[in-house]
């Protein structure tokens, strides 16, 4: 059967993700484990992150509040202010803006760096070096990209809330301690914990899009930019389809 | 063509081999760059593979490492096959085989110090930051670059990338080492040190290599025995000087 060259091309590039997300499991957790290496990454992939994607949750939170205060005075409930928009920034916002950035900023720069190192023979080099070049550079990045994600995204929640905060200062007063006992206090175990595993699964999707992606870069200066360049994007799409199952999954499991 | 019977004179008397090659095939896609090669290398023998551009040169010493898979074929190092090996046996056989790229592949987001140590880290463990230290020096020395040693690989030009490879390359002080084209891009001062280091090698290590080249100046001052790789085949083999005055015209090319 003959298949458009664009699903067929698409099939290919499935089926070739989910055999390297396989050898990922494979060999990832194999001994000897790459601590130093692990460690190099959690600080470039977590700690480089936190400036940008704080700066836009802290937007974000201040945006959103400014934009549903007229509305809620409108139905005369704008003492749930905080309420709505904490629920929004836990549930929903604060994870998949902060995913998002972080997919942009990340994604990238693993496509390009390990689609560089793939087109000029470094990932070879380390091959003959008595490296696993998958072990040392993909898993570590995937882990790191795994776990650094929901911390990230704790950390971004707090901020966004922090300038809804000061979105709602703007319109009348609030003290801070009223605020988040307001925010705090209408969240329930499953506005929480869904929220915050989601975001493990983000994460693992950026590191391995980012590392799948670089890794078959094909050569020349045009392969390295199609490289980052397609790992940003499926990276992207991945944490929305990923959201939207992870919904799915919590409506199914009773959490609503 | 007979040239083959004819240029074949002078096969070493060593009897010990390093590296037998039988019946090697290699083919991408209809493209077949290996098609039938044998050689036989011996211990201690500097061993030049001359083709033109596009002839399957890399190919023919990444077969031997194992970063490409012939199709069909014996390689034999040290009187072991490296067909079905497994991981850490080909680990093991690779530790004692030094490999220049073709394009150096130093590792770019790494100092030449840290380039340098890459294999030492990788292969011995047990070694004190003195005696790493030691043979960092040491192996730049070589290559009269020990003042690049904390520069990054940007700052550096392409010549000096390419003796921080070879640099690399020799740090373990091989049994076996296969270059690619290590005087290329060099001017001929430099590439005459190049040739005087890798006999050196030869002679203090007891090394035995394969050199690809097209600097007839590095061949003849380095090579014991050169072969000419055409059609994917060991088209000619024998000294320089038999090669210099021969007169089939697929190896008076070179001379020209
Ligand atoms: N990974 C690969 N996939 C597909 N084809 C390849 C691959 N590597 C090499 N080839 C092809 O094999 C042939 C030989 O390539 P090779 O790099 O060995 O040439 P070479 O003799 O080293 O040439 P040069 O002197 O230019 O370096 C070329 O036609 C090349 O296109
Ligand atoms: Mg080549």
């Amino acid at each position: 059967m003959d298949l458009p060259r664009s699903i067929r091309f698409f099939l290919e590039d499935t089926g070739d993700l989910a055999r390297f997300t396989g050898h990922y499991f494979g060999l990832g957790f194999s001994r000897p484990f790459e601590t130093g290496e692990l460690l190099k990454q959690c600080y470039n992939i977590g700690y480089k992150s936190f400036g940008l994607v704080a700066l836009t949750s802290f937007i974000i939170g201040l945006v959103l509040t400014m934009q549903l205060h007229p509305t809620l005075v409108e139905y005369g409930v704008a003492s749930q202010l905080p309420v709505m928009v904490g629920l929004a920034i836990i549930r929903e916002i604060g994870p998949v803006i902060a995913a998002l950035i972080f997919a942009g900023k990340i994604a990238s720069s693993i496509g390009a760096e390990l689609g560089s190192m793939k087109v000029t023979e470094q990932i070879d080099a380390m091959e003959v070096s008595g490296t696993n070049p998958f072990k040392y550079l993909v898993a570590t990045r995937v882990l790191a990209a795994t776990l650094m994600l929901p911390i990230l995204i704790v950390m971004a929640d707090a901020i966004a809330l922090l300038g809804a905060y000061i979105g709602v200062n703007i319109q009348g007063t609030t003290s801070l301690t009223l605020f988040f006992s307001q925010v705090f206090h209408s969240l329930e175990f499953s506005d929480v914990v869904p929220a915050f595993i989601k975001t493990f699964f983000f994460g693992f999707a950026v590191g391995i899009v980012g590392s799948y992606k670089g890794y078959k870069a094909a050569k020349g200066t045009t392969g390295v930019g199609n490289a980052a360049n397609s790992a940003v994007v499926l990276a992207s799409v991945l944490i929305f389809i990923i959201d939207l199952l992870a919904v799915q999954i919590t409506n199914l499991l009773g959490f609503n | 063509m007979e040239t083959k019977k004819e240029t074949i004179t002078t096969i070493p008397e060593k009897q010990e081999t390093a590296i037998v090659i039988e019946h090697l095939y290699k083919q991408f896609g209809t493209n077949k760059v290996l098609d039938d090669f044998n050689l036989t290398v011996y211990k201690e023998e500097n061993v030049v593979v001359l083709g033109k551009s596009g002839s399957g040169k890399s190919v023919l010493i990444k077969c031997i490492i194992g970063l490409l898979q012939p199709d069909k074929g014996n390689i034999i190092i040290s009187g072991k096959s490296i067909n079905g090996l497994s991981h850490n046996e080909l680990d093991k056989m690779r530790s004692k085989i030094g490999f220049l790229f073709q394009g150096n592949a130093i590792y770019d987001s790494m100092t030449v110090r840290e380039n340098l140590e890459f294999p030492l880290r990788r292969r011995w463990i047990k070694m004190s930051q003195e005696q790493i230290n030691a043979m960092v020096i040491e192996a730049l020395e070589n290559v009269n670059l020990a003042h690049t040693v904390d520069m990054m690989p940007a700052e550096l030009s392409g010549g000096m990338l390419k003796r921080i490879a070879l640099a690399r390359t020799m740090i373990l002080k091989p049994d076996i080492i296969l270059y690619d084209e290590p005087t290329s891009g060099l001017d001929p001062v430099t590439a005459r040190e190049i040739d005087k280091l890798i006999l050196d090698l030869q002679k203090k290590y007891h090394t035995t290599s394969i050199i690809i080249s097209h600097d007839m100046n590095c061949v003849k001052k380095t090579a014991d025995r050169v072969v000419l790789l055409l059609d994917g085949k060991c088209y000619a083999q024998g000294t320089y000087n038999e090669f210099e005055i021969a007169d089939d015209p697929n190896i008076k090319q070179f001379f020209e």
